[in-house]
């Protein structure tokens, strides 16, 4: 029975593995994939928004510096050289200008000499010469000019735009100097979320604008400005704490600045912590509904089969025992016959030499008395045998079918009653719980007496003295079973396996011939029912008879 | 008890002449044969009221064939089935095909001899009711003309 325990249990474990791990790897791989798809997707997303902020703060700040440009050329070509050297005149077009546009910090007129003709601003410019800067040389040969920021005569950062105008085949500069603080500002909208950074530097990677974390403005950051190519390139990289970071940088028109904007993916991963989070809550939900299905499935397909091999098994003990039980009537129809013939022989035998006794000669013979008791107790044992061989054959004898109304309830009480006397003596309490309107049945009612007889005479003497037996009858699905059940010391399983067989007896030599309940078997076998005995050693033994029921035909 | 006589078939030869002699000594007319065959070559020789007859006979006719073929020859003839061990099949044979009864091996001589007064009785009371009816028939049709039947003595 271990050994099945155990064969159960393996199945049930090899069960309960295989489904989980059936189910849980596609979960799992798809929780995975559905993760990595989602980083993506989050990061595409990102690397998008930065482009985009990238190429729209740099299209902000093309059309800033175009604006001053514009504005700075529009009065340069406007007006004459005697009207801008004019200083109160150039404070008017400064006004306006600032009015306008703004950003303007200063503006003055230089002549092809490279002279500051005349100034307006905060700080002492006049009369200085610039012919020797390369800003000059650059406008005067290209028409237009602006800077890098630098510190200049002021020693403050700031760039300038400058424009060139030729005028009766005389050139001119106007130079204006713009706040790098407007430009800042302009970039430093870009600066999302809490570490975001955005800045512009050069063409030698020299801050033009303020950074936000990473050092002063011009100075030298460490990023090379050649991986930047076209008009936006967005990089992955990583700074000194190893952390990657996405990193964006867009060139404005005139090639010479780059706009750089920096996202820290970390708030990104905040976004996908939160799916991260709720993805496994739904996948470990999933697990341990899996789970739970799984063990509570396999535990019922377990005992589904547990109770069907059960079962089986009990179908197979009773085959065997039917099978084993046939043999054995077989074989004892074979031995009766064998039997038979010689003991009718010894009894014809000793009957003639009774006969011949009674002559004259014998009469007198002084051992005429001992020939007499000698002849009847050949006469006896041949009995006995032929007892034996007939009880044996008793199921098989007159099993004519004679069917007739039985109630088994009726039979049960009858038998009860013959058995009275015998089982008060003893001190024996029979107790009955019979159900009621149980339908009368076509059967043999001598045969089924017999059978009744036997259990309860042998629970009788299974108990001995002192003890309770119950009867118990009742209706199930096409059957009458009756139960009798004694708290008699019960049976060792070893003989719970032979109690049927014939000439098996637990009880003293003489006193069983053991054939009581080989009898029983066959009649309720041959009546198309089953008997089964289930015992326990000190508790008591209990005989189930399944009767089938047949309805009378009506007469 | 009438004087009857009886034929015992049985292949056992050591119960054969026993029962013989047995019955012969209480002054019965009692034959003995051990086969089929002889039983029915015996019929037809001499008439009898009772015939004891073993159902299980190995070789030759067995004695329910035996038993058939008896009924043709004599059919008025009782026959009480023996035994060594009834099967429900060959005893419900037996009985169908007119078999007084049956008997269980090994078997006391008074009781069979009780089974053969009965047999015997059964057979006498057969044969009045057809001398009976026959005697009706007489005075009803005088000067009818009964031809001769077999096994039943005028």
């Amino acid at each position: 029975m271990e050994d099945k325990e155990q064969v159960y249990h393996n199945l049930q474990k090899r069960i309960l593995v295989l489904t989980l791990v059936v189910s849980f790897a596609p979960l799992i791989v798809l929780g995975l994939t559905m993760y990595y798809q989602f980083e993506k997707a989050a990061w595409q997303r990102t690397e998008m928004q930065v482009s985009y902020m990238a190429q729209a703060h740099a299209e902000a700040v093309d059309l800033f510096l175009k604006e001053r440009t514009a504005i700075l050329s529009a009065m340069a070509d406007t007006h004459s050289f005697e009207e801008m050297a004019d200083e109160e005149r150039l404070r008017t077009i400064f006004d306006i200008m600032n009015q306008r546009a703004g950003a303007f910090v200063d503006i003055g007129v230089i002549d092809d000499a490279g002279k500051h003709r005349a100034y307006v601003g905060p700080y002492d410019l006049r009369d200085r010469n610039y012919y020797e800067q390369p800003w000059f040389n650059e406008v005067m040969s290209k028409g237009i000019y602006r800077s890098d920021v630098f510190m200049g005569f002021r020693n403050l950062p700031h760039f300038i735009i400058a424009v060139r105008r030729t005028e009766n085949r005389n050139s001119w500069i106007l130079r204006a100097t713009i706040d790098p603080d407007v430009l800042g500002n302009i970039v430093r909208s870009a600066q999302v979320s809490r570490s975001g950074e955005a800045f512009i530097i050069n063409r030698e990677g020299v801050y033009q604008t303020q950074p936000r974390f990473e050092g002063p403005i011009l100075a030298k950051t460490d990023l090379n400005t050649s991986i930047f190519g076209g008009r936006v390139t967005v990089t992955e990289r990583k700074d000194s704490g190893g952390n990657s970071y996405l990193c964006a940088g867009s060139w404005l028109n005139d090639n010479k600045w780059l706009l750089v904007i920096k996202k820290d993916p970390s708030e990104m991963l905040a976004d996908l912590f939160a799916v991260k989070f709720f993805q496994v809550s739904i996948i470990s939900i999933g697990i341990i509904a899996i789970i739970l299905t799984t063990i509570f499935t396999t535990r019922l397909a377990i005992s589904r089969l547990r109770k069907a091999d059960e079962k089986t098994s009990e179908l197979n003990a009773q085959l065997v025992q039917a099978d084993k039980l046939a043999a054995l009537g077989k074989l004892a129809a074979g031995v009766a016959h064998e039997i038979n013939n010689p003991l009718a022989i010894i009894l014809q035998q000793s009957g003639w030499m009774e006969d011949l006794l009674e002559d004259e000669d014998f009469k007198n013979s002084s051992s005429y008395e001992e020939f007499k008791t000698a002849i009847a107790k050949i006469e006896h044992h041949v009995d006995r045998a032929r007892k034996v061989v007939h009880n044996m054959l008793g199921y098989a004898r007159k099993m004519e079918p004679r069917l007739e109304d039985v109630d088994v309830n009726e039979t049960l009480n009858q038998t009860i009653t013959f058995l009275e006397n015998y089982s008060r003596t003893n001190e024996i309490d029979i107790q009955t719980d019979l159900e009621d309107n149980l339908p009368i049945i076509a059967s043999d009612q001598a045969k089924l007496q017999q059978v009744f007889l036997n259990l309860i005479s042998n629970a009788i003497d299974a108990i001995g003295h002192d003890g309770t037996i119950t009867v118990k009858s009742w209706q199930d699905s096409g059957k009458i079973l009756v139960r009798i059940e004694d708290d008699g010391p019960g049976m060792s399983e070893e003989n719970q396996k032979k109690i049927f067989d014939p000439f098996f007896t637990t009880k003293e030599a003489g006193k069983g011939t053991g054939l009581g309940l080989w009898v029983t078997y066959n009649i309720i076998d041959k009546m198309g029912g089953i008997i089964h005995v289930k015992s326990e050693e000190g508790k008591g033994t209990m005989f189930t008879v399944e009767i089938p029921i047949v309805i009378p035909e009506k007469k | 008890m009438d004087y009857f006589s009886i034929m015992v078939v049985d292949d056992e030869v050591d119960f054969l002449e026993t029962v013989v002699k047995r019955l012969q000594k209480r002054n019965i007319d009692t034959i003995g044969v051990t086969s089929g065959e002889d039983a029915l070559k015996k019929m037809k020789e001499k008439l009898f009221d009772v015939v004891i007859l073993d159902i299980k006979m190995p070789g030759g006719m067995d004695g329910i064939q035996t038993l058939r073929e008896m009924r043709k020859i004599q059919p008025l003839v009782e026959v009480i089935l023996l035994t060594g061990h009834a099967s429900v099949e060959t005893s419900i044979d037996g009985m169908k095909l007119g078999a007084f009864d049956y008997l269980l091996k090994p078997v006391k001589l008074e009781d069979l001899m009780i089974k053969i007064g009965e047999a015997f009785k059964k057979k006498d009371a057969h044969e009045q009711k057809i001398r009976n009816a026959r005697i009706k028939e007489l005075i009803r049709f005088p000067g009818r003309v009964f031809e001769k039947e077999e096994g039943v003595e005028d």
